[in-house]
């Protein structure tokens, strides 16, 4: 068993601690984003092959079957490369609300948040 | 190989770590960054150059958006840490979750034998052998992102398109500036 894998698994966790436990809006987009790195690196070791070559065809490989057997798996690649720029879209939503609260609120803290609009309600 | 990759990782997981516990913003969006890069570096390691260069330029945008974040702070903005038993609850969970995965780890593939190798009707096989003479293309990521799974590339196209919308609707001046409490948006509801 490599540790490779224990790795990432702490990376996931780190951001999901950070996700359970700060307050600071910011700080809650920096987990979901270290979290999504965790995510997208697993699936990309999990295609991962010893001493691969990267899924691109050159002049040298003349016979395709040969190339399947020493290439890397392309298959997660081309999911990983969606899933990244989906995050990129989903942090820009997720900074697009942070501002908008920070606006109306003037502060990322979401427990004074949660007090100003209970007052609010009142 | 190993060895960096795993110095790699190391890094990465310190990153996070620092992003989670510094008291400055603009540090802990710093921080985030290396995460960010570190994973790129990871990828070229992996033998992935176009996830590598897309990793870069994704970065790049989401270091600018965080940072506009942390413009016109007042002092107030920045949180401090929270209370004891909640992070003390938040530790345990993730323990518990770490130990179940030391138990799940040896039923993983090995680190280095491809999940394609097991499966015989992963289509990844199939993908390699025939990519380039059905789609044309000698990249074969391209060839599945944009021949193969063209659908799940029109899904993704569907869900960037409604993220700006959202994000647009959410910072557009005439919004900032003619309802600045929220009134307007209950009203309406």
């Amino acid at each position: 068993m490599s540790p490779v894998y224990l790795l990432v698994f702490v990376l996931f966790l780190v951001g999901v601690f950070g996700l359970l436990t700060r307050r600071n809006l910011v700080k809650l987009i920096i987990s979901v984003a270290v979290i999504e790195a965790a995510v997208n690196l697993f699936l990309v070791l999990a295609g991962y092959r010893r001493e691969g070559i990267a899924p691109i065809m050159t002049e040298q490989h003349h016979r395709a079957e040969e190339f399947a057997a020493r290439a890397v798996d392309p298959f997660p690649q081309a999911m990983v490369l969606t899933s990244i720029v989906i995050g990129l879209s989903l942090l820009a939503l997720l900074v697009g609300i942070s501002l908008r609260l920070y606006h109306i609120y003037g502060t990322y803290d979401l427990s004074e948040i949660r007090k100003a609009a209970r007052e609010e309600d009142r | 190989m190993t060895v960096l990759l795993l110095s790699l990782l190391l890094f990465m997981i310190i990153a996070a770590v620092i992003a989670l516990y510094t008291e400055e913003l603009i540090s802990a969006v710093i921080a985030a960054g290396a995460v960010g890069f570190g994973s790129s570096a990871v990828f070229l390691l992996l033998r992935a150059p176009d996830l590598a260069i897309t990793q870069i330029v994704v970065e790049v945008i989401a270091l600018v958006l965080l940072i506009r974040t942390t413009l016109h702070l007042s002092g107030r903005g920045v949180g401090e840490g929270p209370s004891g038993p909640r992070v003390r609850a938040a530790g345990l969970f993730c323990l518990a979750v770490l130990v179940s995965v030391l138990f799940a780890l040896p039923r993983l593939p090995r680190f280095g034998e491809p999940v394609m190798d097991r499966i015989a009707a992963a289509p990844s096989g199939f993908y390699l052998e025939r990519g380039l003479e059905l789609t044309g293309s000698a990249n074969l990521v391209t060839a599945i992102l944009l021949d193969f799974r063209a659908y799940d590339t029109l899904g993704e196209a569907t869900i960037i398109f409604t993220a700006v919308l959202g994000a647009l609707t959410l910072l557009s001046r005439k919004c900032l500036t003619s309802c600045p409490a929220g009134r307007e948006e209950e009203g309406e509801r």
